[in-house]
């Protein structure tokens, strides 16, 4: 006797993914339903509406079209260790730091090694949004946009001689307004560093802000590198010396840990952290974990820099 | 860390106040003979007030960090990664209790007072409680139970490895906690047994240890707190020996007195 079964699931009982994604709106639900929704502070009804209404200018061809997370998210969790290594110690402990007056240095293999006062460093440069994946070599990611201009601007601008072959970069030391720095967990001041041709690429872009608002403390206000295609600690924040020199600069996570973090820290999925897996990543707001992307999705920009070399070795 | 303080403070306030309350109950009773009956059956035995007031309070006390927990992640109030929040703390209150249980004996021994060895096994239990739960968080938030990955990812993490192990060593602990199992094993192989959670503590600060990328403040803080409560058990265990090994010394010392004397 032939059995009829049914299919096991119907088409109506899957859940679409876009609700499969949305871990946010359950667990909005699940408070009404508790009747826990008398909370939620006036800072983040305003980061509410920041986020609702921003609409960025064209989309440019480095856009990514992925759901932007809330500006609530970008700026309440991040590591930013000068002002502790708690995700929320950025938002809580940068309060009394002064991005403005602000210079930066820019010095070494140069035709014009200046320090420079902010505006008149960016007056220039015309500012545009991007929105970028940001993978985090924890294993999470957000996509942000930011606002800013390309980091190959300003090295067009202050002209390279043939003998700078990598660019260092230098966060602000201010133990007095930073206090991650007064402890030596990391060596201070963070250092960071791109070949010549890594912060030539379009890709490279330098922020001075996010949801077309000026970078918040917490986010490296009030210059900070952003390099989508690498694992986010290389973003360096605060930025207060550009040197342009010959030989690859010290970079502070491989400092820390040198088997852990190399200098080209490009996002792969093929070369795990020693400690964990990075094959996949938690996209902020989502339950379940996404594959990770070779160089975080950007691998058609960047690829060609990196044609002959073992990723494996140059981690 | 300020939230943990005052937790820690709140209880130790309610504590006082119940001690307080227990102890004018007791003073009343015995300064009037002339009391009623009632008034008698409200006098309370140190047992009594154990058992019936304290460990249930404590009981409660010790779902406190779950309840937050749970309340904070229903009004939306954990961070923007919710499911990391949930393993951090369940993993950290984990430690906690382990290192709790582990003060319970050190506490009987200097304060003298008897019924604070009466927590140690609820303690254990909720350590292994919160153990389990971390766990599953990463069973489930990490894993999505692939148990083909969760099989490979213990063996080839050495950071989960050692939690992995150290929970393991608390399921034979947790197993044999009931009284009927402890009188039919025998205070000294229970005992014998119960030495597990000595390993269970160092797997614990050594996992934490390894999970941190930088800043090892808050792992070598437990580090320092489980070496002082070890130390003080291997303190207990050889103080008498070497007490007995000096007093075997002593005569041995005094004949060589004797024979610089004659030398002299």
């Amino acid at each position: 006797m032939l059995i009829k079964r049914k299919d096991d699931i119907k088409s109506s009982e899957i859940t679409p993914e876009h609700l499969y994604y949305n871990r946010r709106e359950w667990i909005r639900m699940a408070s009404v339903a508790m009747g826990g929704m008398a909370v939620g502070s006036i800072m983040s009804e305003n980061a509410l509406a920041l986020t609702q209404d921003y609409k960025p200018k064209a989309k440019g061809p480095y856009d990514t079209d992925e759901k932007l997370n809330s500006y609530k998210d970008i700026t309440t969790y991040n590591n930013y260790y000068e002002f502790g290594t708690d995700k929320s110690d950025p938002v809580e402990n940068s309060g009394s730091f002064k991005p403005k007056p602000w210079t930066v240095a820019v010095e070494g293999h140069v035709k014009k090694p200046a320090v420079y006062n902010l505006e008149d460093l960016l007056k220039p440069f015309k500012m545009e949004d991007r929105i970028y994946r940001m993978r985090c070599v924890e294993a999470w990611s957000m996509v942000i946009p930011w606002m800013g201009f390309p980091l190959a601007d300003l090295v067009k601008k202050v002209e390279p001689t043939s003998r700078a072959k990598y660019v260092a970069f230098e966060t602000v030391f201010r133990p007095a307004e930073m206090p991650g720095q007064k402890r030596p967990f990391l060596k201070w001041p963070y250092v960071e560093g791109l070949r010549l041709d890594e912060a030539m690429n379009p890709l490279s872009f330098m922020a001075t802000g996010l949801y077309g608002k000026e970078l918040p403390n917490q986010n490296g206000a009030p210059l900070r590198l952003v390099t989508p295609w690498k694992y986010g600690f290389k973003g360096i924040k605060s930025i207060i010396k550009i040197k342009f020199v010959q030989d690859e600069p010290p970079t502070t996570w491989n400092i820390a840990a040198p088997d852990e973090y190399g200098f080209y820290s490009n996002v792969n999925p093929e070369v795990d952290h020693p400690r964990w897996t990075q094959k996949t990543e938690r996209r902020i707001g989502e339950f379940r974990k996404r594959p990770t992307l070779m160089f975080n999705g950007y691998a058609e920009h960047v690829a060609g820099m990196y044609a002959g070399m073992d990723m494996k070795k140059n981690y | 860390m300020c939230h943990d303080f005052k937790v820690v403070a709140h209880s130790t306030f309610l504590l006082r106040r119940v001690l307080l309350s227990s102890d004018r109950l007791r003073s009343s009773a015995a300064g009037k003979n002339r009391v009623s009956a009632t008034k008698r059956n409200l006098r309370l035995t140190q047992t009594d007030f154990v058992r019936k007031i304290l460990k249930p309070v404590v009981f409660l006390l010790c779902l406190l960090p779950i309840s937050l927990l749970a309340y904070d992640f229903f009004t939306d109030n954990l961070s923007a990664n919710p499911l990391d929040d949930i393993t951090d703390t369940t993993g950290t209150w984990t430690l906690r209790f382990v290192v709790m249980t582990l003060c319970v004996t050190p506490i009987r021994r200097l304060t003298k007072w008897a019924p604070a060895g009466k927590f140690r096994r609820m303690l254990g239990l909720y350590a292994f409680f919160y153990g389990s739960l971390h766990f599953m968080t990463y069973l489930y938030f990490d894993k999505f139970f692939e148990w083909e990955e969760v099989f490979a990812d213990i063996p080839k993490r050495p950071f989960i490895t050692v939690g992995f192990a150290s929970l393991m060593l608390m399921i034979p602990l947790a197993l044999t906690s009931t009284d009927r199992i402890t009188k039919w094993m025998g205070g000294k192989r229970w005992n014998a047994l119960h030495r597990l959670i000595y390993f269970t503590a160092i797997g614990g600060v050594i996992h934490y240890l390894w999970l941190v990328k930088a800043d090892t403040s808050r792992p070598l803080t437990y580090g320092a707190i489980v070496v002082v409560l070890l130390g003080y058990r291997l303190w207990v265990y050889l103080a008498p020996k070497l007490k007995s090994l000096r007093a075997k010394e002593k005569p041995i010392t005094a004949s060589t007195d004797v024979q610089v004397q004659k030398q002299d």
